[in-house]
């Protein structure tokens, strides 16, 4: 059965050790940026569907300046069929609200032209980490949205069976379809991008769209259609070194880890 | 009407009263008392009798439903019946456990409010900003908010749970509530198995890394997680290489914790894994290499062989208790 599925990525720094600068925002001169590593998942798990099922397709969608090409080049390279990045000055600076807004909308625009049956995101991004945005994008279409799945069970193009990952168990959840849904890392084991699928990506011409070619207001998108901003960035208050215990015998060191648990009431 | 007020959704697990809920009507009790504003609660699939309980944990309103399609978690139809009771109540602040359920109801009830959204928030200042962790926390985020209403979900662990007080005066109604068609269902249930403590509320986590050489070795960590009514974690170097299930994963690519002991086993406390629990209030790393991040970070760090040092921690521990040593 064919399926149509949008898969959404984002370009992140590559490493979490950011310096901030004065202002309190983080530094970005010389930061390396990669594809967000929870959304390796997410694009495994599309092309594993479309492989699965012939006739299929695999759309990465991604939200950024124009460098992050990059990362819709990453996601051809490991099976995706075409890509599109939302971009422009109207996009910036948006949180989540704003963002989901406009990747909603880039949705509808794709549904306009053939039939979406799933969208699927990674966890979170590795530098926000809010993980909300899968779940809002499939409010702003009303459509199901899942989060935290670790297994598509079954899936046709009216319903798919997931397995959600609780705190206390796994709930199974059935969703009709088109669906959103937010992966976690159990749910497959990415592949390494094809020597094939490298040729492709060089090769591949990316669709480009602005906030207005999705019909947004400008107060709909980025900062101004943002319902919350990161008013400032702090690193957190370095541990202080702790009691050391070493030199003497095994017994020793064990007694008098349990002496000082005790002593500071933490057993 | 201007939003007023914090609301804060009590989310029962699989029938059952949360500690989370708890947490979050102490940190909506505060900021209700800072601002002069009322303490709203609601309860979705719960009981007149919890009902009464979030009252005597501070909430001064509640409403809720007992629906039988609010029984187990349902994004939609949880979503209709916390905007049903926004509507009636009109809070600023709506306050909800840092769960996957929780998340995924503030997901849905921030766009259908049109809202101002922080996930994992640790801290909430009277004035309105919160902070989270960020940058797999490395950085901590000051987040503000412009919108009337605002969504959070707030950490385990952050806030101190509220005390129930017996006969504390409030009012308790039960929320009229007709659920509109869903294209979700919730199909069945299997629990973890018996006896595991979950990772985010525990108050001890013992966790296993590298160092604990493959899942044999994992028995150390459960026996002294044992002996100390701990949770099982681990790092990411233990759960990728097959050691231990991914459930127990702390980290950025796993759970986040905050407890109050957190025993690092064979852990060199790379970024990922710190990520996830740099906030507890007191590590003890067990390392042979003194010189490893965890071991630096640590407040009690001891240079030693796990496996010959936790079974005689363990032994320890039995022996202090009066426990006689299981063979």
């Amino acid at each position: 059965m064919a399926l149509n599925i949008v898969v959404c990525v984002k370009n992140t720094p590559s490493s979490l050790s950011v310096e901030l600068d004065p202002s309190g925002q983080p530094k970005t001169a010389g930061v390396l940026y990669a594809i967000n590593p929870f959304d390796e998942y997410a694009v495994e798990e599309a092309v594993r569907i479309k492989e699965k099922n012939p006739g299929s397709t695999v759309t990465a969608l991604a939200l950024g300046p124009d460098a992050d090409q990059s990362v819709l080049r990453e996601t051809i390279s490991r099976g995706c069929d075409a890509g599109v990045l939302v971009t422009g000055a109207e996009i910036a600076g948006g949180d989540t609200l704003a963002t989901s807004r406009v990747l909603a909308a880039a949705i509808r625009k794709l549904a306009a032209a053939q039939p979406i049956h799933l969208v699927i995101f990674g966890k979170s991004t590795n530098d926000s980490g809010a993980g909300s945005v899968g779940g809002q994008v499939a409010a702003w279409l009303d459509w199901p949205g899942v989060l935290s799945v670790k297994k598509i069970e079954s899936i046709d193009d009216q319903a798919a069976l997931l397995w959600r990952m609780m705190e206390d168990g796994i709930d199974k959840v059935k969703v009709g379809l088109p669906a959103a849904v937010c992966t976690v890392k159990e749910i497959n084991e990415p592949r390494i991008p094809s020597l094939k699928g490298k040729m492709a990506a060089k090769k591949a011409v990316f669709t480009k769209w602005t906030a207005s070619d999705l019909g947004l207001k400008p107060e709909e998108a980025g900062a101004p259609g943002s319902g919350a901003r990161v008013a400032r960035y702090t690193a957190p208050a370095k541990r202080g070194t702790g009691l050391r215990i070493a030199g003497g015998s095994a017994a020793q060191n064990a007694a008098q880890l349990v002496d000082t648990l005790i002593e500071r009431k933490l057993i | 009407m201007n939003p007023q007020g914090i609301l804060v959704v009590a989310l029962n697990q699989r029938g059952q009263a949360s500690p989370a809920t708890w947490e979050l009507l102490g940190a909506g009790r505060a900021l209700a008392d800072a601002a002069k504003q009322p303490l709203f609660a609601v309860l979705p699939g719960g009981t007149a009798e919890q009902a009464r309980e979030l009252v005597e944990r501070g909430a001064d309103r509640v409403l809720w439903t007992t629906h039988p399609s609010l029984k187990e978690f349902n994004d939609e139809l949880h979503t209709q019946a916390v905007c049903a009771a926004a509507q009636q109540l009109s809070p600023a602040r709506i306050l909800l456990p840092g769960s996957v359920a929780g998340r995924s109801l503030a997901c849905r009830l921030a766009v259908k409010l049109n809202a101002g959204l922080a996930t994992d928030v640790s801290e909430i200042s009277p004035s309105g900003t919160v902070k989270r962790g960020s940058f797999g926390g490395n950085l901590i985020a000051e987040v503000e908010f412009k919108s009337p209403i605002q969504v959070m979900t707030v950490q385990a662990m952050a806030f101190p749970p509220a005390e129930r007080q017996a006969g504390r005066a409030g009012e308790a109604a039960e929320l009229a509530f007709a659920p509109a068609a869903a294209r979700t269902e919730f199909v069945s249930f299997s629990a973890e198995e018996a006896g595991e403590i979950d990772l985010g509320g525990a108050e001890r986590i013992v966790s296993g890394g590298r160092g604990v050489g493959g899942p044999d070795g994992f028995k150390a960590v459960r026996d002294l997680a044992h002996a100390l009514g701990a949770a099982v974690g681990a790092s990411r170097a233990a759960v990728d290489s097959g050691w231990i299930p991914y459930r127990h994963q702390v980290g950025l690519t796993g759970r986040t914790v905050r407890p109050k002991l957190y025993v690092a086993c064979g852990i060199s406390g790379q970024i990922q894994h710190l990520a996830g629990m740099s906030n507890a209030a007191n590590i003890v790393a067990i390392n042979t290499d003194p010189e490893c991040p965890m071991m630096q970070q640590a407040t009690i760090s001891v240079v030693a062989d796990m496996f010959e040092l936790v079974p005689l921690v363990v032994a320890e521990i039995r022996k202090r208790k009066g426990v006689p040593v299981a063979a």
